[in-house]
């Protein structure tokens, strides 16, 4: 069976696991193009208007991908993390879609929760196999090599420091994985800038809807470090300073890895943190983030929210300031 | 030690109470306003949804009164609500204000925390103080309740306009002042036999209209402009979802207290939104479903803007309207909205619903 998986939202980080859970069930992973004009267009028409842009973005991919697949996969993501939640919106996504969208295949929306238990991953895995209408010894082993890919892969990603970048129409995970076992990234160097990277993957790494910010920025020869490729351990040191546990996954990642590095006295030049217009976790995480950073005043700070009126210039415009403020700082 | 808490409708009344009671001196913050809005725009973070903003505003306004200790509600999420007190205390910090914030989270089985905290603020009452207060200012929030949902059906049909807020005020001013159950359950008789004194017009197809939504903005009238008068003044019958009590209830009490009801009523928002999405969102759409059912004429729903459960509620809303033949607006408030436009929108969306109640009667079925 053709399954359509969005390239967008969650693709960014589990990609891996459902493309090779659903290869070793037998089936084909259809992926939809990378977000264009025209998937933006579609998502503008169909999605409610007071969504935030990624998740209008991911309605345009659901169109992308209606004529070429028989089932739609669209995950009800409730929790990536042991007591935590991500956006409301992500509880409701599959509903959303079902109820904007006309004519859609029949869909996967199995439940993502792992608010209870870290292994209720393998919960997820049979309850969409159980859809497909498969056995559960296959499924169970269709899991187990998923899993440990995944996992594999994932530890990949911090030790190599490799984005979940795609490259063209080429997933990042296909064309990374050919670099498995390469040789390991440059540390922080001493004579490149290093900028902390923060904001929702499916932001940050979509490069139509991020106006390929990852890509700009290590043309001007600065590596960028993101949440992604810094180790879980250190983000939950770096969250524990918060009063309160923040209970959005993806918000304790950006205040986590701030702290991180605020607080190690890690070399840093610069932090970005890029938000969509909208965005419910964002104004309050945003908000946390610019105080704490105003405070001490060491590391510049540049604050970029996008939507779908966001022009390039602009954009270019102040991402070049920065990058003329830390030069600056670094030469003196 | 000089106690203040942030305003929703009437809820004031309750916690002034409770507080005044445990010996505490409270410092209520003046009713939401135009300055309190200001304020508080101008100091919380831009894409905050409007209750943080209001609410900040009500902080700062109790702040320059003199309070220093501010009681203020948390949560687990994923609802922002659950983070407020956090950047709240984060903005009146770096503003110069020193004061001393306290926040009750919901007692997830920790319900003996929310008595400790109760505790400190109350100077170290005992349990058996703390519960007598809260029992007062329990019997305050249901007979307010009352009140409210008793104004709301007589203020469509009243014969002499402005007779039935009138004796809402003065209801308001007696509930506020009982000192104790004796007290209070004399105010209650002399609001019941104010209230069935107003005089009323016979009205044969009264219009039934449900409000929705999510439940700071359903219940600060200041927010909503007053959404429940406007539409009674329009001679339309309100009926709102949500009420103080069902708050207390779901957020302060511990589990074994709650009430089985909103399970139940989940349940007919289960072809739509299966599962729980934070906040309201999926009770707003189970609510609706619900007046449908009871054969309201018109649903309208709120939100303050980039409210993300009752977002998601929002989306599935045209098919709910469509498969239960039920009209519903949606209202999306935020620091600009005036209450001309909403005035405008209320006024057509009545009209249209008017018309299609009378097409029904001439045996024309139809809402698309």
């Amino acid at each position: 069976m053709r399954i359509g998986v969005p390239r967008a939202l969650f693709y960014y980080m589990y990609y891996p696991f459902w493309k090779i859970f659903f290869e070793a069930l037998g089936h084909e992973v259809i992926l939809s193009s990378p977000t264009n004009k025209k998937i933006l267009k579609d998502g503008l028409e169909f999605a409610v208007d007071d969504a935030c842009l990624p998740v209008k973005v991911f309605h345009g991919h659901i169109v992308d991908l209606l004529d070429r697949v028989d089932v739609l996969f669209i995950p009800r993501i409730i929790s990536i993390e042991p007591g935590e939640f991500i956006c409301p919106k992500f509880l409701g996504l599959p509903d959303m879609v079902k109820s904007s969208i006309p004519d859609l295949p029949p869909i996967i929306d199995s439940n993502l929760s792992v608010y209870k238990n870290r292994k209720d991953l393998i919960g997820h895995a049979k309850s969409i196999g159980t859809d497909l209408g498969h056995s559960s010894r296959l499924i169970l082993k269709a899991y187990t090599i998923a899993s440990t890919k995944f996992n594999s892969y994932k530890k990949f990603q911090i030790s190599h420091e490799q984005l979940p970048l795609d490259s063209g129409q080429k997933s990042f995970f296909d064309s990374n994985s050919s670099y498995f076992s390469r040789h390991k990234n440059k540390c922080l160097g001493e004579n490149t800038l290093n900028v902390l990277l923060l904001g929702h993957p499916y932001n940050i790494y979509d490069n139509y809807i991020s106006m390929n910010l990852i890509t700009k920025l290590q043309k001007n020869g600065i590596k960028v470090i993101t949440p992604e490729i810094i180790p879980v351990k250190n983000i939950s040191a770096g969250a524990k300073n918060l009063k309160k546990r923040l209970f959005w996954t993806m918000g304790k990642n950006i205040i986590g890895s701030t702290y991180y590095y605020m607080d190690c006295g890690k070399a840093l030049d610069g932090i970005i943190h890029l938000a969509s217009f909208g965005c419910g976790p964002d104004s309050i995480v945003g908000e946390l983030l610019e105080r704490k950073l105003s405070r001490n005043r060491l590391v510049p700070f540049l604050r970029i929210n996008i939507d779908e009126h966001s022009g390039e210039e602009g954009f270019n415009t102040r991402l070049e300031a920065f990058i003329d403020v830390i030069e600056g700082r670094r030469r003196n | 030690m000089k106690v203040t808490f942030p305003h929703m409708g009437n809820l004031y009344i309750p916690l002034r109470t409770f507080f005044e009671n445990l010996g505490a001196e409270v410092v209520v913050p003046p009713l939401s306003s135009k300055r309190t809005l200001e304020i508080g725009c101008k100091y919380s973070p831009e894409f905050a949804c409007l209750p943080l903003k209001v609410t900040l505003g009500n902080f700062i306004e109790a702040l320059e009164m003199g309070a220093d200790t501010i009681v203020m509600a948390g949560g687990v999420g994923p609802c922002r609500f659950g983070y407020y007190a956090e950047v709240q205390r984060e903005i009146l910090k770096d503003l110069g204000y020193d004061f001393d914030m306290i926040v009750l989270e919901p007692p997830q089985g920790h319900f003996w925390d929310l008595i400790k905290k109760f505790k400190y603020i109350t100077n170290k009452k005992s349990f058996k103080e703390i519960y007598l207060a809260g029992k007062l200012a329990w019997k305050k929030i249901i007979l307010l309740d009352r009140l409210e949902k008793m104004v709301n059906r007589i203020r469509a049909v009243e014969l002499e306009k402005g007779k039935t807020d009138k004796a809402y005020k003065k209801a308001l001013n007696l509930i506020s002042n009982a000192r104790d159950e004796q007290e209070l359950a004399f105010a209650r008789q002399q609001i019941e036999k104010e209230i069935s004194s107003i005089k009323k017009a016979k009205e044969r197809n009264l219009l039934k209209v449900g409000l929705v939504g999510e439940i700071y903005t359903l219940l600060e009238p200041f927010v909503n402009f007053n959404i429940e008068k406007q539409l009674g003044e329009l001679g339309v019958l309100v009926e709102r979802s949500i009420y103080i009590s069902q708050w207390v209830r779901e957020n302060l009490l511990p589990s074994f207290m709650k009430s089985k009801e909103p399970e139940v009523l989940a349940k007919l928002a289960e072809p739509y939104i299966p599962c729980f999405v934070g906040g309201h969102g999926r009770e707003s759409v189970a609510q609706i479903v619900s007046y449908a059912k009871q054969g309201f004429d018109g649903v309208i729903h709120l939100l303050p803007l980039t409210c993300m459960p009752e977002i998601v509620a929002k989306s599935v809303l045209p098919m709910v309207s469509k498969i239960h033949s039920i009209p519903v607006m949606t209202l999306v408030l935020d620091e600009h909205s005036a209450e001309t436009g909403l005035r405008t929108r209320l006024e057509a969306f009545i009209d249209l619903i008017r018309e299609r109640k009378e097409e029904e009667e001439f045996g024309v079925l139809s809402w698309d």
